[in-house]
């Protein structure tokens, strides 16, 4: 999965040039077996799930999949979930953007360590992920005493949901980011420091052109997992309603109420959310193509 | 200035690989060590007795047994789908392919509700399965469903562009000495798609360990039956026991970074044997 965007060559239409060589031609039952093992699978495993949350949340109709989307709990949640994103997706920008710069165009020893460190949170179960706050800013953790006789709250409040999210969502930037401008190098940098620009200059004429569709197809993996969280914030959440729950904690809460049209109905703006990302992404990937063949041309 | 003068042209090193180890530190790394100081504070008999006691060495089967059959599951319809969107021309191909990630996009809790919708007793398949006395949902089968559907789009997409880079001139030799189609995949084929197709395999066999939304709703969630790892954490912070809580997450932790350390040597070898990352 690493640098997607990075490892898309110019992927031509490669099934017509299989099919149409004898040498790497399957016979059509083989095709037809195939596609169809295949298509099953996709339709029971993914289809599926996702055409139930839509079914199940307007089973009840429609007044009632609108309701369960502007009660106050829901757009609380829904507030919270936003402010999650819109703060942990920048923090990871700035850093995505900084370890590629640093790893990218610089030699230092320990570079191998330092990416596999940065891949660490995806290797990290959510749960570990939500429990090593509660040890650091918990009531019984290393700050815990402290914060509590300053008053501030991390755990079981806003800070708390808003570390686990950067924690969860930390690599997804950088992986994106490092494998493109290592593969770029630096020449095109060093041209222009040459020619007499400064370093923002180069920075932001240069590098930030090279590698905008990486970037943004980083951005918007991070900002659906930051979105979609669930394991890590619901350790730290405490599910205090209208005050702590994310949206996706809001719909644990609706649905073991057993709401369950209420818990599909505020899903489906998750899912909504998840479709966005995919054809947003698979644009993304298309204009990078789209960007290297003409740049090839 | 003088003294870097022909080393570093570009400026902007020390700040940003500054700025990278300082926010890793507090952010990963030191949160991170405090599993290992918690750990450390307790007695050998705590921490035994917090990792190996019954009910959580059933959680370990059934976490890591489940892992590893939605894995091999994956690894094998996985390339079965790389196959087919990278082979055939078929209509709705293109929609397959965009949504093959939708478990990567699609919030854990959304999937394990939907999945639990689909697979209970009077769900779209649960309805099929229940004349025949097989029961998905809340039990250890559900957790396999749950595992499988986010390990998906793992084999597939580490396969899928080893695939297309295939030049067709390895298949075309193998023709022309005589292979069928099957020899030509099993001596020709497979063996240079099997690096990526294990490290699409531990992938999705790394993630399955640790994950906790898609599996509590389906799982039934029942002690030394259907009772995951991660929810095992859950249970014991609930009950305050963080020093239990930490010592199995401690436990946890060692087996993400071995498996990690497995994927990045896989990685390695995929790289080496056809020249580019998966």
């Amino acid at each position: 999965m690493a640098g997607a965007v990075a490892t898309l060559d110019a992927r031509a239409d490669t099934a017509s040039k299989f099919e149409a060589n004898p040498a790497t031609r399957d016979s059509p039952w083989v095709k037809f077996v195939v596609i169809g093992l295949g298509v099953t699978y996709f339709v029971i495993f993914l289809l599926l799930p996702l055409v139930a949350v839509f079914a199940e949340a307007f089973r009840k109709g429609i007044e009632t999949y609108f309701e369960a989307l502007i009660e106050p709990d829901a757009l609380s949640a829904i507030r919270l979930t936003l402010l999650a994103a819109a703060l942990s997706v920048p923090l990871n920008l700035v850093f995505g953007v900084a370890a590629a710069w640093a790893i990218a165009k610089f030699q230092f020893p320990g570079k191998n360590l330092l990416i596999t460190l940065i891949d660490l949170p995806f290797s990290v179960s959510p749960v570990v992920a939500g429990l090593i706050y509660m040890l650091v800013f918990g009531l019984q953790g290393w700050f815990g005493p402290w914060l509590r006789d300053h008053d501030i709250k991390i755990i079981f409040a806003v800070p708390g949901i808003v570390l686990a999210t950067i924690f969860v969502t930390f690599p997804f930037i950088a992986r994106e980011l490092i494998p493109l401008m290592q593969s770029q190098g630096k020449d095109e940098e060093e041209a222009a420091i040459s020619l007499g620009a400064s370093g923002m200059q180069t920075f932001w004429r240069v590098t930030i052109p090279n590698v905008k569709w990486a970037l943004l197809y980083g951005v918007i993996l991070c900002n659906a997992r930051a979105m979609g969280e669930f394991g890590a914030v619901s350790v730290v959440s405490g599910h205090i309603r209208g005050e702590t729950n994310t949206m996706p904690l809001h719909v644990e809460i609706l649905y073991n109420e057993y709401q369950f049209s209420a818990a599909f109905a505020v899903a489906s703006l998750l899912a909504l959310l998840a479709l966005v990302t995919l054809l947003l992404k698979n644009y993304v990937e298309w204009r990078a193509r789209h960007t290297v063949s003409e740049e090839i041309a | 200035m003088a003294r870097t003068i022909n080393k570093r042209v570009l400026p902007g090193f020390g700040l940003s690989l500054g700025f990278t180890l300082v926010y890793l530190s507090l952010i990963v790394l030191i949160p991170l060590s405090a599993v290992f100081f918690k750990t450390a504070s307790m007695t050998p008999e705590q921490f035994w007795q917090a990792v190996a006691s019954p009910r959580v060495v059933a959680s370990y089967k059934l976490t890591f047994g489940a892992s590893l059959l939605a894995a091999a599951i994956n690894a094998v319809f996985g390339l079965l789908l790389a196959w087919g969107l990278t082979r055939y021309t078929f209509p709705g191909r293109k929609i397959v392919d965009a949504l093959i990630d939708l478990p990567f996009a699609l919030p854990t809790a959304v999937a394990g509700i939907a999945l639990t919708a689909i697979y209970a007793k009077n769900g779209w398949i649960g309805s099929l399965l229940e004349p025949f006395g097989i029961q998905i949902a809340f039990g250890p089968p559900g957790v396999l469903v749950a595992l499988t559907f986010i390990g998906l789009p793992f084999v597939v997409r580490t396969v899928q562009p080893i695939l297309e880079d295939l030049e067709t001139e390895y298949e075309e030799a193998a023709a022309s000495l005589g292979a069928n189609r099957w020899q030509a995949f099993q001596r020709v084929v497979f063996p240079a798609l099997f690096p990526a197709l294990l490290t699409g395999f531990a992938l999705a066999f790394a993630r399955a360990v640790g994950e906790y939304g898609s599996v509590i709703f389906i799982a039934g969630n029942i002690p030394m039956v259907s009772e995951i790892t991660p929810l095992i954490i859950i249970t014991k912070l609930e009950q305050f026991d963080y020093k239990g809580a930490t010592a199995v997450a401690s436990v946890m932790l060692v087996i993400s970074f071995f498996l990690l350390l497995i994927v990045n040597g896989l990685q390695a070898w995929t790289a080496r044997r056809t020249g580019r990352t998966v």
